[in-house]
């Protein structure tokens, strides 16, 4: 099983490497989205610092969901996803694994920028380690939980905004205890409570959403 | 019953638009829904009656 | 081809598995259960508006909670009902169970918004605003939200016994997820805003007002099953109009 895992997610590394324009796009994305919003709302250092959580998770959750037409649709349309299905490995583990793969490519790059972007909002150096551990530990459930719309609305017609409003709602909690994080980090206060939520949301969806997602999938493929 | 008059009923004490734009949304709602779905039943019907059946087996 | 339905003759409850069965069923309980919605609504409206007395605190508005929490109460509990018939349909293959799911659906989205409407027109006059973001209210929203994604799934999806299994999936995920949702709302609402004030929070109860509350609560839950069960038989006539017995009760 752990072969079955590795191999795939070194596979859709590799695929996802030689298309490294559209990885690219996507945290790309996730910078403009972020850079919007001090030009939306001015450049009080204050009012910024208050914000930057909530904006900076935000633009997570919009670019993980943006990240997630690829996840499936490539392999569902050379028939690979099917060949996956049909090949007698758990599908479970071969979804751990391309979500693996997924997450490697957006949420560790996610956690890492975020690093950079703190500084547009002037974040002190606590509260903006808080701020990447907090996605670092909240992404994983990001590509988890998206993993399950993508699989539901796979070969759709206007997938994208679908997945968009499946997907969102059950992303509030992450966005929730993410925010808080960051935000008792920067008023003094120990962010662990929220981290370690983060940490079990993610470590349970790595649990269970698995399951739905292969479920999704056999719906989706048959 | 501790209201003095109709005109008191109807103010509720101030809050009357409230009070009164909550219910009346309500029942606009669910009258909707009852409209709504007598239609859909209605145009079923009439889909049905424009659909061709199964085509019957052909007997031995 | 022609698929009659299975028409078992048996006394079991499991006969109404059937569609037509079922159609016919339903046919004669949506009177029974939309006159006794409106009995009780009229019965639960007079005991609310003549009965229950004016709260010292609140006045006369708090008269919307009469329909606000009976409307909230069954917004969620037809969630859990949908997601639960949605569940059984994925679980055993049975398209009927699937189907009733597709039938509340939109019953309880309309529950749904009506609780956020009722609640906003509460929070304004006794609060003075139409949105607090208080826990319960953004809990409501995301739920519709839920609910919408639920039917747009189905609807965009074509097949339909894809479109069944999908929505159903989701059902689960989303029921599943609606307690983390709920306290993770309730959380960030509590460590916002210091002493969480609930933009609706009843008053303390008096037994008449308490009264009033469930029996509005039993008049939204026949008015439900009955709007459902309606639904459910157009449902049924759309997913089988070319089969024999549709045919033959579309021209009664």
């Amino acid at each position: 099983m752990i072969r079955t895992l590795l191999a795939v997610t070194r596979r859709d590394l590799l695929l996802g490497m030689r298309q490294r324009g559209d990885l690219a796009n996507v945290l790309l994305f996730f910078v403009i989205v972020v850079v919007m919003f001090p030009l939306g709302v001015g450049p009080d250092k204050d009012m910024l610092r208050q914000i930057a959580p909530g904006i900076v998770w935000v633009a997570a959750l919009l670019s993980a969901i943006l990240s997630l037409g690829r996840l499936f649709a490539l392999d569902h349309a050379d028939g690979t996803l099917e060949q996956i299905l049909i090949s007698g490995q758990p599908l479970s583990v071969a979804v751990l694994g391309k979500i693996s793969a997924h997450w490697l490519m957006t949420g560790a790059p996610i956690t890492l920028l975020s690093l950079l972007l703190a500084q547009f909002f002037d974040l002190p150096a606590v509260p903006t380690v808080t701020l990447a551990a907090s996605l670092l530990l909240g992404t994983p459930a990001l590509s988890l939980i998206g993993a399950v719309g993508a699989a539901l609305t796979l070969g759709l017609r206007g997938g994208g905004v679908l997945v968009t409003l499946l997907v969102l709602p059950l992303y509030v909690p992450i966005l929730i205890c993410g925010a808080l994080a960051v935000e008792s980090s920067a008023s003094g206060l120990s962010p662990q409570p929220y981290l370690m939520v983060l940490g079990g949301l993610s470590l349970g969806a790595a649990a269970l959403a698995p399951w739905a997602i292969a479920a999704a999938l056999r719906v989706s493929l048959e | 019953m501790h209201w003095a008059s109709w005109q008191d009923f109807w103010a509720m004490g101030g809050s009357g638009p409230f009070v009164w734009g909550a219910y009346g949304m309500a029942a606009l709602a669910l009258l909707a829904e009852i409209t709504l779905v007598r239609a859909r039943l209605r145009r079923a019907r009439d889909t049905v009656l424009r659909t061709a059946p199964w085509p019957k087996e052909p007997q031995p | 081809m022609q698929i009659e339905t299975a028409r078992p003759s048996s006394f079991g409850f499991h006969r109404f598995a059937a569609p037509p069965e079922f159609y016919r069923l339903a046919g004669r309980l949506v009177p029974w259960f939309g006159s006794l919605a409106a009995v009780l609504a009229v019965f639960g409206l007079y005991l609310g508006f003549f009965v229950a007395p004016t709260d010292f605190q609140q006045g006369e508005v708090y008269r919307i909670i009469f329909i606000h929490v009976p409307a909230a109460w069954m917004s969620m509990f037809i969630y859990a009902i949908m997601a639960f018939w949605a569940g059984v349909g994925l679980a055993f293959n049975t398209r009927m169970s699937s189907m009733w799911a597709c039938a509340l659906a939109p019953t309880g989205a309309l529950m749904t918004f009506l609780a956020l409407w009722t609640g906003a027109l509460w929070g304004r006059p006794a609060w003075g605003t139409y949105w607090a973001w208080d826990a319960r209210m953004t809990s409501y929203l995301i739920l519709l939200f839920l609910y919408i994604g639920f039917m747009a799934l189905h609807a965009a999806i074509d097949d339909p016994r894809r479109a069944d299994r999908a929505a159903g999936v989701l059902a689960l995920v989303g029921v599943v997820n609606l307690p983390i949702i709920y306290f993770s709302v309730q959380w960030w609402n509590s460590l916002h805003q210091g002493a969480s004030i609930s933009l609706t929070r009843a008053p303390t109860m008096a037994a008449t007002m308490l009264e009033a509350m469930f029996v509005m609560m039993f008049a939204l839950w026949m008015y439900s099953i009955a709007a459902a069960l309606a639904r459910a038989r157009a449902i049924l006539l759309e997913r089988e109009r070319r089969s024999g017995w549709a045919q033959a009760a579309a021209k009664e």
